[in-house]
Formats: structure tokens, sequence, C-alpha cells
């Protein structure tokens, strides 16, 4: 494989730049990388044609001294933002061969920034799941392999998997995700790349297919906390279209990370070391807590007093908005239909057929969790919950300026290794789900590997639109973890 | 809270899935873990915390009454499974 | 004593409530920049969002909170400074987001009054309970094709005050006048134009019915009467159904129906009732509306003379009936053009040529206040012209009808046809002196007692001064002439 793919975006950037190598050049090695690796599912679509046009306008840009932020960058787009002109999935049958008319406004603001898209990435279905073995399309398979086990297929995390293996296999450069309990974290943590989530607000959903409306946030996935910082700068940004689009600067994250954090509090929350932690995830936490040590900074243990009821929580509020969001999933203007001899059952015969197993039970959890009789007790009862979540945070950040935890519970595990019970595949958003509900921005960082050689991450919450510090920290971690090892799963 | 399958079919209906009767005792079982594990907020005093009405802490935007969008019918019925003369088409309604 | 209805089994008394829809007078649609004019050609008027395409999302018109503060207050009603926005959640062709956008438990107004101007001059009052911001739905042909219903969805997310009553409404007369105030509060704030016949204003209402003095019974609602004849059938006939169902000993469920307009009936709708757990939430893509209290009272200090206001100054300023009054002000138009007749006038005479002859070659033409068949300045001169006596009153209807047929001036008509009143009283004299010398015998047998006779002598001295002369001196002379 060329070397190019091996480039972090910000040295791609100085590259081209320098005009060392051209945005075409960069592109079409991406795009060998991504033909020979197409056994990992990861792509939905696929848009190489584009992508060359895209690379030549970039080249042009380039050579005029208009480049943007990401001019000729090859970026993965996960098939939730809706691409104008590319058909958009949302890894779901129901949507057919929907094609949409208009482009979201984050993957505008890429456009708009010079970035290439390469293709569509896979993911759980609607942005529901953990794994991205619930895409209408096929499981996405892990990078990585176990040193003890070479033929098991793992999971890439969910539900932007797709876009966390492109980017670990480095078939892209960086890649768009969306999180709304962990989507962008956890599938970060398990291919050992770097996934932001932003607060709540600072990334427009208009033209993001909708999964939670009030969680669901865009974030960048790349492998340096700087090229997230780079890409976060240019997906972000007020939208007056996004009525719950924050109207606030966009401040150069990447300036921020001055790799300079002394004095800084870092907020270890002790609820996050619950009986059954693994040994191995439990290193990697301290570890991390002497890394930021050793820079200076100051632990601070602190108490997140409702940490436990967060994944209930979410798992009210989530489905509940979700199965209003579908609803229009209707085979009326859009997407597949299935025939039926009256409105209903054109309705019902097609969200049958067009939902897969995992949205339907959440579309039907959310149903009840709303219905009369219900609401109060669980729909009122989790938004309280939320507020107190918010609460506990908020309480903490008087004291710490950011939060240490670890990202997921386990290692990537086997797509053949799960139960049969969805809520044990939820518990795998335990430590990324509270800070949803409080609208935090979020950072996954690898730092460690499993003794299965598995990539391990550890998480950073800073406090509501500061990203600036979440990304300084994290680049202290990162520097301090030096976490090199390249996924033995395909070739690099 | 347990659910059975009328239950189940009832929210089938008013989600609009036509799911089949085993599917639906499936999920009977399914759903019940589900809200047996959510029920623990149960235990969780909440006496005077108010719900949360978003994250997000600010003024909804208002915009000015202009004609900003629209008059694009083409557009609009681009993706349509069934459409004629500029309407989209379903099975008839009877009311 | 209300409005009863007597059954078998006693007297019946009518609980009726009204939920009006008033689509909001604005360009654009309450959360997305379509357009919202009548008639346009199909889907044309709908926007990425209207068609609910996957990732649109809701922002809300400014103009369109406006205009509902303003009819809160136009309803002597409650502002509340926090309302919030909730989906009410059910599947129709007409719905594209599977949800409507409205208000539930924390509505933009609350609790206020409408007075009813009752036909015999009375008042009532009715309460207002709420007034909710919320998406209109499109519209379904279900005529234009064997098996397929079609979709239009330029009205979807179009602007919707819904506007809901107390159930204080006792008789059909009142629902009329309710709806007829209701119209005319929301045409002079210019929030609604109220044209029930392009549906810009729908009444569903909820009927019941109960013996004196028990609470309420089950009431049934019959949605979507677009007309005020059609609302005071429905009314008539559902209430009777329901008394007929209980002396039989039966029991009304609730359910909602529709009026049949061609037969006169109501009947219920197809749709399973099982169907409607709507799930309300408050909508996760907006936050709460918060309104200051300066927007408010801007908003207060700029809302015109309202109905109710306008009638008690009418009545007490140009001494008019509490019946003539409440007709005048129906329509601010109307009323503005009375004032521009009546300043300075007789304000008796001013309503009545208003009212009559005004008003009637408004209907014979066809037309409008706007445009009218004569203008105001004209009407007010012709009646300084009836004040002063140049015309009698009843020339002046002549002269009216000329105005109306010209356009012309009054004094230009007159001056042309010369037809000014004859108040000279030599040729008055002169007149009665021909006709009784014309008359002999007639003036004999007046004088032997036949009173009768005396209109005949009027008749003969109007024919014989081309109709000119001054009535009430005709009377006077002839009197003293005739002994």
């Amino acid at each position: 494989m060329s070397d190019l793919i091996k480039l972090s975006i910000a040295e791609a950037k100085a590259r081209l730049d320098k005009k060392e190598i051209s945005a075409v050049e960069l592109t079409e090695a991406h795009l060998a990388a991504m033909e020979k690796a197409r056994h990992l599912n990861a792509f939905v679509t696929e848009t190489p044609e584009l992508a060359i046009v895209r690379a030549k306008q970039a080249d042009a840009a380039i050579g005029k001294g208009e480049a943007g932020a990401l001019s000729g960058i090859p970026l993965g787009i996960k098939d939730l933002f809706c691409t104008e002109g590319v058909r958009t999935t949302a890894s779901s049958k129901i949507l057919g061969n929907f094609v949409p008319t208009y482009e979201s406004t984050v993957s505008a603001n890429l456009k708009k920034a010079g970035a290439v898209m390469l293709g569509k990435t896979s993911m759980d279905e609607f942005a529901m799941g953990s794994s991205n073995m619930t895409s209408a399309f096929g499981p996405v398979i892990s990078p990585w392999k176990r040193k003890s086990n070479a033929n098991i297929q793992l999971v890439p995390g969910g539900s932007s998997g797709g876009s966390a293996a492109a980017v670990s296999a480095r078939l892209v450069m960086g890649a768009t995700g969306t999180d709304t309990g962990g989507s962008i974290r956890q599938p970060a943590a398990f291919v050992g790349i770097v996934g932001l989530k932003p607060t709540y607000g600072r990334c427009s959903r208009w033209g993001t297919v909708a999964f939670a409306s009030s969680l669901d946030q865009a974030g960048p996935m790349t492998r340096t906390v700087k090229d997230a910082a780079i890409m976060l700068g240019a997906m972000a940004g007020y939208d007056p279209k996004d009525s719950t689009s924050a109207n606030i600067k966009v401040p150069d994250f990447a300036a921020a990370m001055t790799g300079d954090i002394r004095g800084l509090k870092i907020g270890i929350p002790k609820e996050y070391r619950p009986e059954g932690l693994s040994d191995e995830i439990a290193k990697l936490w301290d570890d991390g807590v002497e890394m930021l040590k050793a820079a200076g900074a100051i632990p601070v243990e602190i108490s997140l007093p409702h940490t436990k009821y967060a994944l209930a929580t979410y798992y009210i509020v989530a489905p509940a908005e979700c199965s209003s969001n579908l609803a229009r999933y209707d085979g009326v203007r859009y997407g597949m239909r299935v025939e039926g001899k009256t409105l209903d059952e054109l309705y019902a015969k097609t969200r049958a057929a067009g939902f897969g197993r995992e949205v339907r039970r959440r579309i039907l959890i959310g149903t009840y969790v709303l219905s009369a009789g219900y609401y109060d007790a669980y729909y009122t009862k989790a938004q309280k919950l939320r507020t107190l979540i918010a609460e506990d945070f908020a309480k903490a950040y008087e004291k710490v300026d950011v939060i240490l935890t670890p990202t997921a519970p386990s290692a990537a595990f086997g797509l053949g290794e799960t139960d049969e019970d969805p809520v044990t595949m939820w518990l795998n958003d335990v430590f990324t789900v509270p800070a949803s509900m409080a609208g935090l921005p979020g950072i996954s960082v690898p730092t460690g590997l499993s003794k299965e050689g598995l990539p391990l991450g550890l998480q950073l919450l800073a406090k509501p639109f500061d990203e600036e510090t979440l990304v300084k920290v994290a680049g202290v971690l990162e520097d301090a973890a030096k976490f090199t090892a390249l996924p033995t799963g395909v070739e690099i | 809270m347990s659910l059975d399958k009328d239950t189940v079919k009832k929210l089938a209906h008013l989600a609009r899935l036509d799911l089949p009767d085993d599917e639906l005792q499936h999920l009977a079982g399914e759903l019940s873990h589900i809200m047996q594990f959510v029920e623990q907020l149960a235990e969780v005093p909440t006496d005077g915390v108010a719900p949360m009405a978003s994250v997000a802490h600010m003024n909804l935007y208002r915009r000015p009454d202009e004609v900003t969008d629209g008059d694009y019918p083409d557009k609009v019925l681009a993706n349509a499974p069934e459409a004629m003369d500029g309407f989209f088409l379903v099975p008839k309604v009877v009311e | 004593m209300g409005y009863i209805i007597q059954g078998e089994t006693g007297d019946w008394e009518l609980v009726i409530g009204l939920e009006v829809h008033a689509q909001v007078t604005s360009k654009s649609k309450l959360f997305s920049g379509a357009a919202t004019e009548f008639g346009a050609e199909p889907n044309t008027q709908v926007s990425l969002v209207d068609a609910a395409m996957p990732g649109m999302l809701p922002v809300i018109n400014a103009y369109c909170v406006e205009q509902a503060i303003r009819t809160g207050l136009g309803l002597k009603a409650q502002i509340n400074k926090t309302s919030v926005f909730a989906r009410k959640n059910y599947f129709y062709a007409d719905l594209p987001q599977g949800y409507q956008i409205s208000q539930f438990d924390q509505p933009i107004v609350g609790e206020g009054e409408v007075i009813l101007d009752m036909p015999d001059g009375s008042t009532r009052k009715v309460g207002i309970e709420r007034l909710h911001l919320e998406q209109d739905a499109g519209k379904s042909l279900h005529d234009q094709h064997p098996s397929k219903s079609f979709i239009d969805l330029n009205r979807a997310g179009v602007a919707l005050m819904e506007i809901v009553s107390r159930p204080d409404i006792r008789s059909p007369e009142e629902a009329a006048a309710y709806v007829t105030k209701l119209r005319s509060i929301l045409r002079y704030l210019g929030t609604c134009d109220g044209n029930m016949a392009e549906g810009s204003m729908r009444c569903d209402v909820n009927v019941s019915v109960r013996k004196a003095n028990e609470p309420y019974r089950t009431r049934c609602e019959i949605k979507n009467v677009n007309s005020i004849r059609f609302l005071q059938q429905a009314i008539e006939y559902e209430s009777r159904r329901q008394i007929d169902i209980y002396e039989e000993g039966g029991t009304i469920h609730q359910e909602t129906r529709l009026f049949d307009a061609n037969k006169g009936e109501t009947r219920s709708m197809r749709s399973k009732e099982m169907a409607h757990d709507y799930r309300y939430f408050p909508d996760p893509d907006l936050l709460p509306l918060v309104l200051s209290d300066e927007e408010i009272e801007a908003i207060r200090a700029s809302l015109p003379e309202l109905p109710d206001e306008k009638k008690e100054r009418f009545m007490r300023d140009y001494q008019l009936s509490s019946y003539d009054a409440g007709v005048l002000v129906a329509d601010q138009p109307s009323a503005f053009f009375f004032e521009s007749v009546a300043k300075g006038r007789d304000p008796k005479l001013s309503a009545n040529w208003v009212m009559g002859d005004f008003f009637g070659a408004l209907n014979r033409t066809g037309g409008s206040i706007e445009n009218p068949p004569v203008s105001a300045a004209n009407l007010g001169a012709l009646i300084d012209l009836i004040s002063d006596n140049t015309l009698s009153g009843r020339l002046a209807k002549e002269v009216f009808e000329l105005m109306v047929e010209t356009g012309k001036a009054p004094g230009d008509i007159v001056e042309e046809k010369g037809l000014r009143q004859v108040t000279d009283t030599g040729a008055i004299d002169a007149a009665i002196a021909e006709v009784l010398a014309a008359n002999p015998d007639k003036v004999a047998e007046y004088r032997s007692g036949k009173d009768k006779l005396f209109g005949f002598f009027v008749g003969q001295v109007m024919k014989a001064t081309g109709g000119k002369a001054n009535p009430a001196m005709v009377n006077e002379i002839l009197k003293k002439q005739l002994g």
C-alpha cells in the first residue's frame, strides 16, 4: 500500500500545501486501499468518480492559493448524512434508493472546506447500535484481529462502525460520525482511533437523518487528536435552519492544543469503577491518570451519583424520540414501498419490511413509554433523571476542568459472540451515555492494547462548548500514550 | 412492567408495523425484559425536579416571515414511489 | 329561559363547545419558508421540511407568533410567556412527518372570552379555554381516481390557531353568533381572513345534551363544519340524535362524526377510534417559546379598536341601539364606512341609510365595502341634502339609485335633473289651489267627513309638482286650505 495512506490529515495538508503531493494522488491512493479492503464492508456506497472530480477541484484551488481547511483530504461520510445526488440509506432498507436533492449542513461545510468524499460509510441501521451488526447491508468487519485467533471477525463498534473501520484501515484520512449515546466514541475506542463528539448544538443537525433529536451530534473520527480538531473546525458552526444549533463562534480548536495542561484539574468519577470492571480497563484508566499527572495535571476524585441510571434514562428518551422521528418513513414520499390494499396496510407492511429488528424494538419501546398512562412514569421520569445527571456534571465542573474515564467496558468483541439479550449490547455504552444525556463534549483517545492486542481507549469529557480544553488535554494524553499499533486485519 | 402479546400488538398498530404473531410473542418477552431494566428509575426520588426541556439553553430563534422556500415540485416528488400530475399517490382512503 | 328541546322524558339542554381552526394570515408557513397562498398548483408550495424529507428541521415564523399573541389579546385572554411545542403523533396521508407540531399542556394563550351579540340585541359571554399554534395538514383528494387518493402538501405546515371555547354554548343560534363574532374579531385584528369557503376557518363542534342541573354527559365531536348554516344544522341534528338514543334507554359513546351537508345528518367516521393515542411529547427539535413583556405590550398597543369597544362607542356617541350598533361593527370596513358618513351628521339618519339603502345596494350590485357602489363621501353629501331640506326622503331614494347607477355625486344629479325639493310656499299654494279647483266634488266630500280623501289630495299635489314638493309643507298647507 502507498505510504500516502499512512499520513495524518495535518501531514497531508502540509505536503499538499508544499505541492509535494497532489490531491488526485492522495485520493487515488485511498481509492486503491478502499478497493482492496472491501471485505471490511465499511462502505454502503463508493463514489470514486465524484472523488476524482473533487480532488481535481482541490488541486486547482491549492494551485491558486485558495486552499480550504481540508482541501484534497479524502474523507468517509457516514450514511446518515444526506448527500446531494448520492444515495443515502441510513444503512436501512426502508430508504430504498433514496437520492437526496439536498446536502446536509455538516457535509456541505466539509465540501466547502475542500474535502473529498470517497463514499458513504456503513453504520448500525438508523444509528441504533454499538456493533454495526444491524446494518441492512451486512455487518462491518473490524480491521483488527485478536492475537490468539485471526479467524474470528471482530466488530468495529457502532453505530459509526463503517467510519471507524475505514479510518482505522487507512481507507480514508478521516470520517464523519454521529454520536447519540456513544456512537462515535465507542467505535473509535474499539478500532484504536480518535473520535470526538462535540457539545450538543456545536454542529448542525440539518440534513442528518434524525434518530434522537435531543442527543444526536455529528463529529469527526480521525487518527490523531489534531486531525479531529481540524475536522471539527470545518464541520461546526451555527445554522439558522436548525433551531437547536448554538449561535456561537467556532474557535480554532487546533490552535488550542498548546500541550500545556499544568494545573488543570482532571475529574476521576468513582461511579465509573463499578464492581466487575475488568482489570485491563481499570489499569488502562489508572495509567491514563498517571500520564496526565506527569504532564502537570491534578487528578481529583469526583462523584457523579446518578451515573448508574444514565443507561436506563437513555433507553427511554432515545427510543421515545426515535419512535416519532421514524414515523416519516412510510413509503409515501420516498424510499421503499410495499403495496397495500389500504393506506394503513401500505404503512404497516412497508415499515415492517423496511426496518430491522433493533429499530423495530426501539420504535415499540418508544411508542410504549409515550403512550397514555405510561408517559409520566417513564418519559417524564427519564427527563427528570436527565436534569439530575446534567446537574451532577455541572457540580463536578465547579471543581474540575475535564473528566477522564474509560470509553468502553471491554475491547471489541467477535461478530458471533453476542447473546440475544438486547440489554447486554446496550451495556457497551455505559461510559459514554451519561455525557450524551448532559449534552457534553467528549473524545476517545486510544491509549493501550488489550492482552489480545486489541485497541483500548480512554474518554475525556469537558464543559459545554469547551472543546478547546478537551482537545488540549486529549493531545497531551495522546502524546504520552504513544499509541502506534496498526490494525492487523488489513494490509497497510 | 410486563408486556403481553396483545399490548405489543396494540403498540405495533400505533407504530404501523405489521408483524406476525410469533414475532409479537417474541417481542413481548424482549420488551418486558427491557422495561424491567428501565424500571430502576422509579427508585430515584425526583420530587421538585424539572424534566429537562433541552440541553440547549438558549432562546428559540424565530425567523422573519418571508417566502424563502418551496416552489420546486420536481425535487419534492423526485423520490416518490408513486406520483401523478404533481400529486403523491396512495391507496384510496375512505372516510 | 334558555334553548330547550322537549323530549318524552323531559326537557333537554344542549352543551356545545367549539374548536375553531383559524389559518394565520402570514406570507410563509409556521415552521418553513414555503408560501401559504390559496389555490397554487399541487406541491409547489412545499419545502423539504413540509415534505418531511430525512433530516429536515422546523424553524418558527416570528410573525405567526405575533399573530397568535395579537389574537389572544383580542380575546381578552392570558398570554403565556412560556409555551412549549409538542408533537401529536398519528399516521395519515396528509401528515408527512407522521406527527403534527402542535401545543399540548403549555399553549401560548390561556383563558379569555368572547361576547356574543344575539339577534334580539342581548349579549352572552362565552369563555375561551385556550388558543394554541399548530401546523395544518396537507390535502387528500379521494375522488380523482378509482383506487388512489391524491396527496397535495401545499397546505401542510401552514400556521393554524386552534381556538377552543369552554362548553358554554347552549343553542345553535349561540353557536352561530359565536363563530360570527370570533370571525369578526379575527378579521379586525388581521390575524385570519375568516374565509370559511376557502377553508381558512374551520369548526369542529362538540355536542352533548343533558337534563337541567345534571353534570356533563358524553359528547361527540363533529369535524370540519365549514359554514355557519351547516354548523347550526349539524348541532340540531346531532342533539336530536343523542336525545333520541337517551330516551330509548341507550348510551352515547364518545366518537368523531362528520356532517353530511346533502343529507343534513351527522355520521360516524369510519376510521377506528382505537387508533388515537397521540403520545404528545415536547418537540425535541424546538426549544420552549419565551415571550417578553415588551413584545406583548408592543402588540397590545398596536391593537385596533375591537368590535365590542366600537359597538359601545357607537351606542354612546351615535345613540344607536344595541342591534344597530352590532350590525354596523360586525365588519370593520362597514364600521369605518358608517363613521365616515356619520361624522358631523345626524347619526340615526346615517345609520338608516347605511344599513338600509346602502347595504341593500351592496348586496344587489355584489360590490364590497372596499369598492362600494356609492362612496362614503357621496352618501354623506346625500344625507346633507336631506338635512337641509333640498331633498325629501323619497326623492333622496331616487337620487340614491341614480348615484348607484352613475357613480355621480348627489349634488350633480340634483342639478342635472332639477330635483330640488320645492319648498317655496308660493309654488305649493299654487299647486294646491290648482288641485282643489280641479276636484270640487272631492273637496266637498272631504269637508263633509270623508277624511281618507286627504291622501288623494296629497298625491295630486305631489304629481302636480313632479314629486318635488316638500311633503311636510304640503300637508300643512293642504290642511289649512281644506279646513
